[in-house]
């Protein structure tokens, strides 16, 4: 198949369509604007609805609308305004809906920068809203690798019945790479969501009810229980991760998103000078692939370098949780909507060497 | 004999969860049978937020699909369904924080955009759910329980006359406030309900009905004497009337 | 011949409906129903002209009307 030279917002967008979404809504915010532009004319050619909300909350309202009548439904945004969207989120997680939520990492914390940053790990990994809900959360480090995760968000939001992220950031929407997009899906071959769409009713004639409210106590403690049991699932079935120079690795570098490939350029480099560093790469960071850490043979291992572009550090918990007592954690950051240096990398190892 | 009244048949056999003299069974009741005489080819959708009005869908007591959408939300939430399924009857029902307050940025663009949803607004003047805070369709000189002296206009603004704002966009197409102080405003307030449904039905555009409505525990009344202070009070501050009417 | 039937069980005892009756023929009774109202009654069926006030105001849907 050919390869088009796409930037990663509308390559993402794409994918998207392509995957069999027929909903969009979503309210401007920079380093994501791309992705809206490309629905609003993109959708409708195919028979698909776009709706530029009147900010972040309508839209996520928006999305839990369109997701409760079956249809493959996404927004996007970036930091603040996937703040805007957290009570929403809760209701599709715990109304238990399909939606796909893509957040092009900008600086933070607050409106902070434009510019590329790792700063909304925490806030989305941990379950964007209250309540203790968690999504599954892919991170892709390429504009592939994006379009990629987008055509998957969707069946693993549906197989699940779950929003899930795609956690990029402000260089993977906005850079322009060669990719492979994937096929068009025809929607008949999509689920059809038959046993629980509001467009029909209950087998038994009754009124379907798509609600997160349970009045009767002990129902609503069994509803949490079965989200406990998906996370839980996740966590079992679907950890993901890349694994690079590892086998004899004795520094090992753990990042993802677009710093994880910055940490491939530099393994690369401390290799030829004869070090032997090797790269971590968690492809999807909810779940987090701690199966990835208890492979490592901490006897070979000298220390971890956890690099990522927050400050203060937030992947950081994930893999001290995942190495323990196991071996020494360095860090290797950026922040501020500033682009990690590979030489910052290189720089962590050496000097803890 | 011949039954001349029944209950509609989408309400079921048990209790509902609202309090003695409740205005959103009445128009609850209103909205059944408007539902039940108006449907499309499409599922119906009732779009429910946060409030009073969810003891409705969360106890089974109206049979419609229905999704429970956030406080503030059912606008949007609508809107969205109807343009996923134009060919689905699609109601929001919503009371008047949730519609008046935290969701009045939803209301507004969704009633200018004119997706031909109806939306059905309780204003009962009060927050009822929560135990009678101020809303902001609450009268000055109401006592609340964030308000305990009264509103006062220089403090807290003057009540907020929804019907009115939404007849001032250009999209919608039909707008009415209604009464439910006596049965012959409640016959009215059906009569006003299945006019809005009936503009969707016939893909019209968007409709609009505010219905003035009790919440005796709120009001501390008894229901009748909160039936009074309706017909004595607030139609004074919201008239009653079609606001907007561009259909006939 | 007109006539009004109470489902006692789901009436909350409100008086909207006693409230409405242009013959004052409809009341709230003494005796309690499962949920502790005590409710609607119609006191004198002669008097009913079926005009479907009560019905029409009662919050609970529990007034049917024959006629």
């Amino acid at each position: 198949m050919s390869k088009e030279f796409l930037k990663g917002n509308e390559a993402l967008a794409e994918a998207a369509v392509r995957a069999g979404c027929r909903f969009f809504a979503g309210y401007p915010i920079t380093p994501q604007n791309e992705v809206p532009e490309y629905l609003s004319w993109r959708l409708p050619e195919v028979g698909g609805v776009f709706i530029q909300g009147e900010s972040e909350v309508a839209s996520i309202y928006m999305v839990y609308g369109a997701a409760s009548t079956g249809r493959r439904s996404m927004t996007s945004s970036s930091g603040p305004g996937i703040s805007l969207k957290t009570e929403g989120i809760t209701y599709l997680a715990a109304a238990q809906l399909p939606a796909v939520i893509v957040d092009m990492q900008r600086g933070g914390p607050a409106i902070g920068q434009v510019t590329a940053s790792q700063q909304d790990y925490l806030f989305v990994t941990r379950g964007a809203g209250p309540g203790g809900i968690r999504c599954f959360t892919f991170a892709p480090s390429t504009v592939q690798e994006l379009v990629d995760h987008a055509y998957r968000a969707f069946d693993v939001a549906d197989e699940y019945r779950a929003p899930v992220f795609i956690l990029a950031d402000a260089v993977i929407g906005n850079m322009m790479e060669n990719v492979e997009l994937p096929p068009m899906r025809e929607l008949s071959e999509l689920p059809d969501h038959d046993d629980w769409k509001l467009t029909k009713r209950g087998e038994d004639g009754k009124a379907r009810i798509v609600q997160t409210y349970n009045p009767v106590l002990e129902d609503a403690g069994k509803a949490n229980q079965v989200l406990a049991d998906k996370y839980q699932e996740w966590e079992d079935k679907l950890q993901e991760w890349e694994e690079y120079m590892l086998d004899d690795a004795e520094y090992v570098i753990v990042a993802y998103g677009t710093t994880g490939r910055i940490a491939k350029s530099a393994v690369n480099k401390l290799r030829s000078e004869g070090i032997k560093a090797g790269l971590l790469r968690p492809v999807v960071v909810y779940p987090f692939p701690k199966k990835a850490f208890e492979k490592l043979d901490y006897s070979k291992v000298k220390f971890i370098v956890d690099a990522e572009m927050s400050i203060p550090a937030q992947l950081l918990e994930d893999v001290k949780l995942s190495v323990g007592n196991a071996a020494p954690i360095y860090t290797a950051l950026s922040s501020g909507g500033v682009l990690i240096k590979e030489s910052t990398i290189i720089n962590t190892v050496k000097e803890n060497m | 004999m011949e039954k001349v009244y029944s209950k509609p048949s989408m309400l079921p056999d048990f209790s509902n969860g609202w309090c003695p003299g409740c205005g959103h069974s009445i128009t609850h009741k209103l909205l059944a049978q408007g539902m039940e005489k108006y449907k499309m080819s499409g599922e119906s959708i009732l779009v429910v937020p946060v409030g009073c009005g969810t003891l409705s869908t969360c106890t089974g007591w109206f049979d419609c699909n229905s999704v429970a959408t956030a406080h503030g939300r059912a606008a949007a939430t609508a809107t969205a369904i109807k343009r996923c399924c134009p060919d689905s009857l699609v109601v929001a029902y919503q009371g008047d924080g949730d519609l008046a307050s935290i969701g009045m940025a939803e209301t507004i663009h969704a009633a200018n955009r004119g997706t031909p949803i109806t939306v059905i607004f309780v204003n009962n003047n009060i927050y009822g759910m929560t135990g009678g805070q101020m809303a902001p369709t609450t009268l000055i000189g109401q006592k609340a329980t964030t308000a305990v002296y009264g509103r006062n206009l220089q403090e807290h603004g003057a009540p907020i006359r929804m019907a009115e704002l939404i007849a001032g966009l250009d999209a919608p197409v039909y707008v009415a406030r209604v009464s439910l102080h006596d049965a012959k405003h409640v016959m009215q307030a059906g009569k006003a309900i299945e006019k809005a449904l009936d503009c969707q039905v016939k893909g019209l555009g968007y409709s609009f009905i505010e219905i003035l409505s009790p919440c005796p525990t709120n009001a501390k009344l008894a229901p009748v004497d909160a039936m009074k202070h309706i017909a004595d009070e607030v139609v004074k501050v919201y008239p009653l009337g079609v606001m907007k009417n561009l259909v006939d | 011949m007109a006539k009004i039937e109470i489902n006692s069980e789901l009436c909350k005892g409100c008086g909207l409906c006693a409230s409405q009756c242009p013959k004052g023929i409809v009341a709230i009774g003494d005796s309690m129903n499962a949920m502790g109202y005590r409710y609607a009654v119609q006191t004198d069926a002669e008097k009913c002209i079926a005009c479907k006030l009560c019905a029409v105001m009662c919050p609970d849907a529990a007034i049917e009307v024959y006629k």
